[in-house]
């Protein structure tokens, strides 16, 4: 806990009368001696560490960071936090894996599959979560799936949630004709040339698995998956290589139909583009995490991460990027816009979302992404 | 130490500062790589060290591997041509035209002062269905409806033409600065006609900053992998994208060496043809 909650919790107390007013100021002054005594050797356990190295998305994220959680944390630690910038989940790990250890700290990590693979290559850290009191907020079926991997410890905080669902522009396809084909809108040769698709083999084998009526977690007739896989790409207009690309594929209109990241559809449609957006039965859901890696100074590290989950942090980067925080909406008021998100889920059990199996998929993943390499490029 | 001792020494000795640095930056990262061909990528992504022959035995025989370096190539040569035919004209015309020579020169290295990602991404706003080219066909009623131009292999090609293109001018024009223009007016003084005396006397002079200029655009575009990204369909993925797909999505560094080995040792054999029958000077003077 804290120093702040524990002040509010104590004040809380005195205010409900169940502390008396000597009491309240007696402990008050007990936590400021203490206070006092610790922070000296706090800030010189700390200042061994001059900066921790946080890697993210960038944008608005990035922004949203640097105001609420990287700043603050400076000015109560002296630790700077620089920030960098990745454009994708592989092309980081290739950076990582090239680095000296100690290196890179912090990475906004997408889904189980990326941190199974981070701790598959040693790279994982264990948190001491002692630290990190406001994990407290986070949905515990969130936390839980790090765990699983991890032997019960954690090597990350969850951060967001969303999903990869279906985009279609409203003025070609409806929402009717959407919900009725689901995955199968993108095999559909009606749209030959006008659908787009991510260049990412988990995802295209997991809409494929739907598109055969297959269990995407797992899927008998990897046969009939890979024929979908094909079918997908003689229909496509592009491959799209990121958010950015996706956006701009569907708002001028080169495509109308793809999946697309629940998040940056949203943003489309606040810029006021008709692009309607769809889960189908199944459909991808991904959380994004804060991962510590291995080499980095864990308590510094802890800290930025307390601060980062702290819920006007969270929140605040939740409206900006449009995913919903891992903070549970049943333990901290989130305001008027997350509730309005994609993917959001009230109950904070997250029952109506799909994940992926990390076991299942780290278990394919050299021999599938090969294989979808070589559809890819029309084999 | 001799005066003849010393003046062998002296070039030496200027020349290991560069020597040192293509040693460290060239030569050293190069052995890595070759050391790394003969390693595995285990199932959880990590390097098994070791001496294996996996990785070159899939990039030596694997038809998938040999049918897009194949297409590579093809489109590397198209590339080339268009260049050519393109960069020769606008060549000839700087280096025959007067007083203006600093200007066009300076026109030319222009787009050199751009990113190459966003020369390559312009196109999507010159040629997309909501760009500028569509915007005059429908403005103009030439069309009812878009064309769709962009992502396939003709604007990878006109992607890497627009790249490569003053790569070539630049060679050519240094060729022809070369070129005494007396020749020609002798060849017309001896009753040839101008395009005679093109064809006859400045085409053959000017031919060997033709190939320096085919040998880097051939070479800059079968290494390309941005162009094809951002510019091509799902089917025209070229060499270099197979080489970063093993290293960045398939975190198979092993293999991605093995293949970037192979990419290395076909232009390289191409360089050595091009020594062998033209000499490295003229692609030296273009670059200079």
């Amino acid at each position: 806990m804290d120093n702040t909650t524990r002040y509010e919790r104590m004040r809380e107390r005195y205010l409900n009368g169940d502390l008396d007013r000597r009491k309240f100021l007696g402990l008050i002054g007990a936590a400021g001696l203490a206070y006092g005594v610790h922070t000296p050797f706090a800030r010189q356990a700390l200042a061994a560490t001059e900066q921790v190295r946080f890697d993210g998305w960038g944008g608005v994220v990035s922004e949203a960071f640097r105001k609420y959680a990287f700043d603050p944390y400076t000015e109560k630690t002296g630790i700077k936090v620089v920030d960098g910038t990745f454009g994708g989940g592989d092309e980081y790990l290739s950076r990582v894996k090239a680095s000296q250890e100690g290196e890179y700290n912090i990475a906004h990590l997408s889904g189980v599959f990326d941190y199974a693979r981070y701790a598959n290559l040693g790279l994982n850290s264990t948190l001491n979560e002692a630290n990190i009191p406001n994990l407290k907020y986070v949905i515990p079926k969130l936390t839980d799936v790090f765990r699983s991997v991890t032997d019960g410890t954690l090597s990350c905080v969850p951060y967001d949630y969303g999903t990869t669902g279906i985009a279609y522009n409203r003025k070609y396809i409806s929402d009717e004709e959407a919900k009725e084909k689901g995955a199968k809108l993108l095999i559909d040769a009606a749209y030959k040339g006008k659908i787009g698709g991510w260049s990412d083999w988990r995802t295209r084998v997991w809409y494929a698995s739907l598109q055969t009526d297959q269990d995407p977690n797992d899927a008998t007739d990897m046969d009939a998956v890979w024929e979908a896989v094909r079918t997908n790409r003689d229909l496509l207009l592009k491959y799209w290589q990121s958010g950015a690309e996706l956006m701009s594929l569907l708002a001028e209109e080169e495509i109308y139909v793809t999946e697309g990241w629940s998040g940056r559809i949203y943003a489309l449609q606040e810029q006021g583009k008709d692009i309607g957006y769809i889960d189908p039965p199944n459909g991808f859901g991904w959380q994004e995490c804060l991962f510590v890696i291995k080499g980095s100074p864990m308590e510094a590290c802890e800290e930025l991460l307390n601060f980062m989950l702290a819920p006007e942090t969270s929140i605040a980067v939740a409206e900006g990027q449009n995913y919903p925080p891992a903070l549970d909406p049943t333990k901290v008021n989130l305001g008027d816009k997350i509730p309005t998100l994609p993917a959001f889920d009230p109950t904070g059990k997250l029952d109506g979302l799909t994940f992926a199996n990390p076991g299942y998929w780290n278990s394919h993943e050299q021999a599938w992404s090969k294989t979808f390499g070589r559809i890819q490029k029309g084999y | 130490m001799s005066v003849e001792a010393r003046e062998r020494r002296q070039p030496w000795i200027l020349l290991s500062p560069a020597l040192t640095a293509i040693g460290l930056l060239l030569f050293v990262p190069l052995f890595f790589i070759v050391v790394y061909s003969f390693w595995l990528r285990t199932a959880t992504g990590a390097d098994q060290v070791g001496f294996y022959l996996d990785n070159w035995n899939e990039a030596l025989t694997d038809p998938f591997y040999r049918d897009i370096l194949f297409s590579t190539l093809r489109i590397a040569a198209i590339t080339t041509v268009a260049c050519a035919v393109l960069g020769y004209p606008a060549a000839y015309f700087i280096a025959r035209s007067r007083g203006n020579k600093a200007l066009l020169l300076l026109l030319l290295m222009l787009p050199f002062w751009i990113s190459y990602i966003i020369r390559t991404m312009s196109w999507i706003n010159i040629l997309g269905v909501s760009g500028a080219v569509n915007w005059v066909l429908l403005n103009l009623g030439i069309t009812a409806e878009p064309i769709q131009m962009l992502y396939n292999e003709p604007t990878v090609i006109l992607g890497l033409v627009h790249f490569l293109l003053p790569f070539m001018v630049l060679n050519v024009y240094v060729a022809l600065e070369g070129v005494d223009v007396s020749l020609e007016d002798a060849a017309c003084s001896l009753g040839s006609t101008r395009w005679q005396a093109f064809r006859e006397v400045t085409l053959p002079l000017s031919l060997p900053g033709l190939a320096a200029g085919g040998l880097l655009c051939f070479v800059l575009s079968a290494g390309t992998y941005i162009t094809p990204l951002v510019l091509g369909g799902p089917t025209d993925a070229m060499y270099a994208n197979l080489v970063f797909e093993a290293i960045i999505t398939q975190l198979n560094w092993p293999l991605g060496s093995a293949l970037s080995l192979m990419l290395l040792g076909v232009l390289g054999a191409l360089v050595l043809v091009y020594n062998h029958y033209l000499g490295m000077g003229q692609l030296m003077k273009g670059l200079g």
